[in-house]
C-alpha cells in the first residue's frame, strides 16, 4: 500500500498555527513523525486558513523536503497553489488533484507532465458527486481518456472514487468499493486508485474503527494507496494485515514491524 | 505483426556481497569474489542486470569423511586424509576459486576435538589456500557457539562468509561476525516465512541485510527440489518487488544432498549426474552459491555457467 500521510494539513489547529507562526520544527517534526510510522508520501495542505497560500505551500514543501526524500502530495482545489508548490518541490510529487472536467483536466495534466508528477483524479465534476457506481467509472474514464490523449503515462494516475461519509451516503459504500476494483480495467496499463480515508467517518463517534473496517475490505477489492493518518498504529496494523491476506507481502512473525520499516 | 517482448522491471535488487579481502584491504587473499547485486530473476538477462555468475564452492572437511560414498572418496584420493592437502588440490588441481570449510572434527559425535584448535586449524588453513573461505561449524549448537567466535576472530578482517545462523540459535554467531567483518549464513528449514524472520532478527543486532546470505535448505534432484525451487523463487519475488528482508543472496548445498540421494551410489557417473542437475536446477531457482563434492561435478557446472552467461 502506498501509504499518503494526512497530518500536514492546515485544518489542523498546530499546524495552522505553524504555517503562521512559520515554525519550521513543528512542521518537520509530523513530517518525521510519519515517516517513522511508514508513510510512503506525505500531503501537504495549508488548509482553509492560509491567506497567502501561494506562500505558505512552497514553504511547506522547503520544510518538509529539509528532513525527508519521500514524495510530496501537493493538495489543493487552486491551480496556482499547486503549480508554486511543484517549482519549489525538489522531492517526487504528486498533484492532488483534478477533477473530471475538462477545462480543469486541460491546464493540470500538461502541467503535471511539465513537472514530470503524478496526479490524483477524482470521479467527481463540476455536476457534483456521483450517485452510483456506473456514474463514477464514466467520470473515470473521461479522466483516463484525457490522460491518454495528452500522452500522460496511466500508471501515474491515482484515481479516487470519492469516498462518502457513512453516515450520509451509506447505500453508496458498496458501489465505491467495487468501483476500486473496475478502476482497473479501464485502460491497459490500470491506473492507481486510492482513497481519503478519513472521509468515511465523518461525523461519527467511531472514526477509527469505520476508518479500519472500510481500509480492509477496500484492500481486499484491491486499493493500491490512501491518505491516511499513519499514527493511527490499531489502523496500520490492520492495513499490514490486510495486505498480507492478499498475498502481497511474505508472513513472519515480527511482519508488522517488517512492513514499517520497509 | 510486430511482437513487443514483455519486460518485467523491478524495484529493488539482492544485496551485493564480497568474499574474501587482499592485503590491501586487511586480510591475505589473493582474489576477492562478489556475489548478488541482481535486480532481475535468473538468468533474465534483457530484463535488468546480473553482475555476478553463481559461484562453485568446493567443500572440504577437518577431517576425513567417514561415510562418503566411493565414487567420491576416490575422485578426491588421498588428499581426503588431510585438511590442507584437500584444500589445495581443489585449489590447485581444480581452480577452485572458493572453499567450503566444515568443521566436522569438533562435533561430539564425530572427532569431540577441543574448541581452541579450531582457531589454530583456521590461521593455518588461511596460510595454505589464497581464495576466499566459507566455514561452516559442526552443527552441534553448543560446540558451534564455542568455536565459531574462535575461528571467526583467527579470520578477522579476512571477509569469510562463516555459518549457520538458526532461528534458535543465531545470537552468538551475529555478535562474532559483527565484530571481525565477515558475512553470516542464515540458515532456515525450506521455509520462506522463517528465513525472512532470521534475518529480521539477525539485522536488529545490527549486522546488516547486506552481510546476510540465505541458506535456505534444499532437496536433490527427486527429493524435494521442486520445494526448494519454489520457496526461492518466492523469497526472490519478494526482494525483487521490494522486500529488504530477503533481498540477499542464496547460498545452496547441492553437493550434500545430492550425494545422499540413492541414485547417486547406482554407478560412478549417477553422482556427478545427480549432483550437477540438482545444482544447475539452483542456478534456475537463483542460486549464488552451490556447494559442490565432486570435482567433475564442478567442472562441468562451471563450464554451465559460463556458457550461461557468455
Amino acid at each position: 500500500m502506498f501509504i499518503i500521510g494526512e497530518l500536514i494539513n492546515g485544518m489542523y489547529p498546530v499546524i495552522a498555527k505553524a504555517i503562521i507562526d512559520k515554525d519550521k520544527a513543528v512542521i518537520q517534526q509530523y513530517a518525521l513523525k510519519q515517516v517513522a510510522c511508514g508513510a510512503s508520501a506525505l500531503d501537504i495542505n495549508c488548509g482553509p486558513a492560509s491567506r497567502q497560500p501561494l506562500i505558505d505551500m512552497p514553504w511547506l514543501i522547503e520544510t518538509v523536503q529539509d528532513v525527508t526524500n519521500l514524495t510530496l502530495c501537493l493538495d489543493s482545489s487552486k491551480i496556482s497553489v499547486i503549480e508554486a508548490g511543484l517549482k519549489a518541490a525538489k522531492n517526487k510529487t504528486i498533484i492532488n488533484s483534478t477533477t473530471a472536467d475538462k477545462d480543469k483536466l486541460n491546464i493540470i495534466i500538461p502541467l503535471a507532465l511539465k513537472y514530470n508528477s503524478s496526479l490524483i483524479g477524482l470521479a467527481m465534476s463540476a455536476k457534483g458527486i456521483p450517485q452510483n457506481k456506473d456514474q463514477r467509472l464514466e467520470l473515470a474514464a473521461e479522466i483516463i481518456t484525457a490522460c491518454l490523449e495528452s500522452g500522460f503515462p496511466v500508471e501515474n494516475l491515482y484515481l479516487d472514487p470519492i469516498l462518502m461519509p457513512v453516515n450520509v451516503a451509506q447505500a453508496q459504500l458498496k458501489d465505491i468499493l467495487e468501483s476500486i476494483h473496475e478502476f482497473k480495467f479501464i485502460s491497459q496499463p490500470s491506473p492507481k486508485t486510492v482513497v481519503g480515508l478519513s472521509n468515511i467517518s465523518q461525523g461519527t463517534n467511531s472514526r477509527n474503527l469505520i476508518n479500519r473496517s472500510f481500509l480492509t475490505m477496500a484492500i481486499a477489492y484491491g486499493l493500491d494507496s490512501a491518505i491516511l493518518d499513519p499514527l493511527d498504529n490499531q489502523l496500520l496494523d490492520a492495513l499490514i494485515t490486510a495486505e498480507l491476506i492478499m498475498n502481497k507481502n511474505i508472513y513472519c512473525a515480527s511482519y508488522l514491524d517488517a512492513y514499517r520499516k520497509k | 505483426m510486430v511482437e513487443h517482448p514483455l519486460i518485467e522491471k523491478w524495484a529493488s535488487q539482492i544485496a551485493s556481497i564480497t568474499l574474501g579481502a587482499c592485503k590491501s584491504e586487511g586480510g591475505s587473499r589473493s582474489k576477492i569474489l562478489n556475489i548478488g547485486g541482481q535486480n532481475t530473476l535468473p538468468l533474465l538477462f534483457k530484463e535488468g542486470k546480473i553482475p555476478n555468475p553463481p559461484r562453485i564452492a568446493f567443500e572440504v572437511w577437518d577431517q576425513a569423511p567417514g561415510d562418503w560414498p566411493v565414487e567420491l572418496v576416490n575422485a578426491l584420493g588421498k588428499n581426503i586424509l588431510d585438511p590442507f592437502k584437500w584444500a589445495e588440490y581443489c585449489v590447485k588441481e581444480c581452480q577452485a576459486e572458493l572453499l567450503c570449510v566444515k568443521l566436522v572434527s569438533f562435533h561430539p559425535d564425530y572427532g569431540n576435538k577441543q574448541p581452541e584448535l579450531a582457531g589454530k586449524f583456521i590461521k593455518d588453513l588461511l596460510k595454505r589456500v589464497e581464495v576466499p573461505l566459507i566455514i561452516i561449524g559442526c552443527g552441534d549448537h553448543a560446540v558451534d557457539n564455542s568455536i565459531l567466535p574462535i575461528v571467526s576472530e583467527a579470520a578477522k578482517g579476512e571477509r569469510c562468509l562463516i555459518g549457520s545462523a538458526l532461528q534458535d540459535n543465531y545470537k552468538t554467531l551475529v555478535a562474532s561476525v559483527l565484530a571481525d567483518g565477515h558475512s553470516i549464513i542464515a540458515e532456515s528449514p525450506i521455509d520462506v516465512n522463517i528465513a525472512k524472520q532470521l534475518n529480521i532478527l539477525i539485522s536488529d543486532m545490527g549486522l546488516s541485510l547486506e552481510r546476510i546470505v540465505i541458506n535456505p535448505t534444499i532437496g536433490a534432484l527427486g527429493y524435494g527440489l521442486e520445494y526448494a525451487y519454489s520457496i526461492m523463487e518466492r523469497a526472490r519475488l519478494a526482494a525483487l518487488s521490494g522486500d529488504k528482508t530477503l533481498a540477499c543472496p542464496f547460498i545452496c548445498f547441492a553437493g550434500q544432498e545430492a550425494w545422499r540421494a540413492n541414485e547417486a551410489k547406482l554407478s560412478p557417473q549417477h553422482g556427478i549426474i545427480w549432483e550437477t542437475i540438482t545444482a544447475s536446477a539452483l542456478i534456475q531457482a537463483g542460486a549464488d552459491i552451490l556447494v559442490i563434492r565432486h570435482p567433475s561435478a564442478a567442472e562441468k557446472l562451471n563450464k554451465h555457467i559460463k556458457n550461461l552467461f557468455s
